[in-house]
């Protein structure tokens, strides 16, 4: 090619620092988002973000959906721990309409979140290590989320985007073999983990490469909306389990773990202890649920007839379920009007839903507080002056996940 | 003490008296509203009371409500004070004509793509953003895909009968 054809960008030749484009399809940018980084030899000057690559449009497609069908959004967006998401919209809804969960359904679906946290957690845990160059302990620790995807599907029939439980409780009781698979979980896990976090915690490289890379003050992290893990490890003891508690949170016993200096290491480590913590909710809502007796140990849902599918064989032989089969299904149900803002602990931070009814079928406006749409935008301040490589383990001990970004 | 939402209102209206109104409870959740001049000052105050102390912004979004005249769009801040663990949800209203705002980035970072998404949706304007562009639509679109005037489905339509779906017919 002469020397004619090659079109410059106007001063590209004076300029000291390089353009590096980091994404959208980056293998290690986990996800679908674009960081146009200026590089002054390998270090970060700016870096500019851009997100939205998988938008697509849920809030507005949620005013047109009758509540149930929602659920199936709620799924997309954090997709690592679907359960969290399906139960945080459910219980949104409970509030908006004034059902009162039963206490066995509560404890099964703490049964359930605590599940999805350890996946959530273990992919971001052991994604970090992949991109610090260890590759072992995420092939490793993949069969351990199987015990938990096996769980899933023993429970909703689906592995991924699970569609789980039903506004009031769950679609089924859970069946004994959910309960031998969780114990198994509950007995292999914890040797499992253990050994996971002996490849990491005190590795020499991983702590070279994490410690002091990253790292973001409680102040800063609390002005940037921080919420999570990412907030704990700075220092921050906030966790909406514990101070709105949902679902009888109030009845677990737990601690919050926390960090100092907010780095990728903190990050890491305030994890790796959430799931010992939720193991632990785990092994106490399993022994609760054990000690419902009778009639009491075969409750799996709320009694709101209005808004939970009754069973097909009353559907069959009883007028009222026939017809309120009919107005659900075909999404006639009226929501009451009113709005409501409910917010769970989802694996990233807190995940809130601010749902607007004005008496119609459909809500009138739903907004979804997407954890890490908020904290993302600290990047560039955590990037800064940090070289090219640190950001690359900064993003993914943010634990971003694009369908949540973008919703 | 735990702070309630009656404290909350106390203060607020002994501060700003008549200009703060709508006082409710929305699910045990104090919501209120304020003229639109009024936001910053009203934030500022919140942040800054020893009492109060609202210094973490939980959500900032947009509503569209067309059949309110001269106040179309609402810009719904929630906001959490993590000392006294309460919330309060506050809306301020825009008309559509001329839907500016002060931007509340100065007061929280975390503002800043908050406002960006919900300029994005609804075309609210951010006086004094930094850097109030598109986030999650591409950059050449030119409408505001929430507003109300945009049904989801094509209009054409004819197969599908709008009743169905709660709404009776679509929102001018």
């Amino acid at each position: 090619m002469s020397e004619q054809h090659i079109k410059l960008p106007e001063g590209s030749i004076e300029k000291t620092t390089t353009t590096l484009n980091l994404g959208p399809t980056h293998p290690a940018t986990h996800g679908v988002m674009q960081n146009i980084l200026e590089l002054d030899g390998e270090r970060i000057v700016s870096a500019d973000q851009t997100i939205g690559y998988i938008h697509r449009a849920f809030e507005k497609l949620a005013e047109r959906r009758p509540l149930a069908q929602i659920t199936t959004l709620t799924d997309r967006l954090n997709y690592c721990s679907a359960p969290l998401n399906n139960m945080g919209w459910h219980m949104t809804c409970e509030k908006l309409l004034g059902v009162q969960t039963p206490k066995r359904v509560d404890y099964l679906r703490v049964i359930m979140m605590e599940l999805a946290r350890i996946a959530d957690h273990l992919i971001c845990n052991s994604i970090m290590g992949v991109d610090a160059g260890a590759y072992t302990g995420f092939l490793y620790v993949m069969q351990y989320r199987e015990l938990i995807y096996e769980i899933y599907e023993e429970v909703c029939g689906a592995r991924l985007t699970t569609n789980m439980g039903r506004i009031g409780g769950f679609e089924r009781n859970f069946t004994d073999k959910a309960f031998q698979k969780l114990e198994k979980f509950l007995e292999e896990y914890p040797r499992a983990l253990k050994e996971f976090e002996n490849m990491f915690q005190r590795n020499r490289i991983f702590m070279d490469r994490t410690m002091g890379v990253g790292g973001i003050s409680a102040e800063r992290a609390l002005n940037y909306g921080f919420t999570g893990p990412n907030l704990r490890a700075a220092g921050v003891d906030y966790d909406v389990r514990v101070q709105s508690p949902y679902s009888s949170y109030q009845d677990f016993d737990f601690i919050i773990p926390v960090g100092s200096t907010g780095d990728c290491y903190d990050r890491w480590l305030v994890r790796e202890q959430e799931m010992w913590q939720s193991l632990s909710i785990l092994g106490q809502a399993y022994q609760k649920i054990q000690s419902f007796k009778g009639a009491e140990a075969e409750v799996y849902h709320a009694d709101a007839p209005a808004y939970y599918l009754p069973e097909k064989k009353d559907v069959y032989t009883k007028m009222e379920a026939l017809i309120y089969h009919f107005k659900i299904i075909m999404g006639e149900t009226e929501i009451p009007a009113g709005e409501v803002y409910h917010s769970i602990e989802a694996g990233n931070g807190e995940l809130g839903f601010y749902l607007i009814s004005d008496g119609g079928r459909s809500p009138y406006r739903l907004h979804f507080r997407r954890p890490c749409f908020i904290y993302y935008q600290a990047y560039e301040e955590l990037v800064k002056g940090s070289m090219l490589s640190d950001a690359i383990m900064t993003m993914s001990s943010l634990n971003l996940i694009a369908g949540e970004m973008d919703a | 003490m735990a702070l309630t939402n009656d404290t909350i209102q106390q203060r607020l209206q002994e501060k700003f008296g008549e200009s703060v109104f709508a006082f409710r409870d929305s699910h045990c959740m104090l919501e209120f509203a304020a003229p639109k001049e009024l936001n910053l000052k009203v934030l500022n105050f919140l942040y800054d009371d020893a009492a109060l102390q609202f210094q973490f912004l939980t959500d900032l979004t947009g509503v569209h409500y067309p059949s309110n005249k001269g106040g179309e769009l609402a810009v719904v801040y929630h906001l959490h004070s993590l000392k006294e663990n309460a919330r309060l949800r506050f809306k301020i209203f825009v008309p559509i004509e001329q839907p500016e705002v002060y931007t509340a980035t100065g007061l929280f970072s975390a503002a800043n793509w908050m406002e960006r998404e919900t300029y994005d949706f609804f075309g609210i304007l951010f006086v004094g953003h930094p850097n109030l562009k598109r986030i999650l639509n591409v950059d050449e679109m030119d409408y505001f895909p929430l507003r109300k005037e945009f049904p989801l489905e094509d209009q054409t339509r004819i197969d599908k009968d709008d009743e169905m779906f709660g709404r009776g017919g679509t929102i001018k």
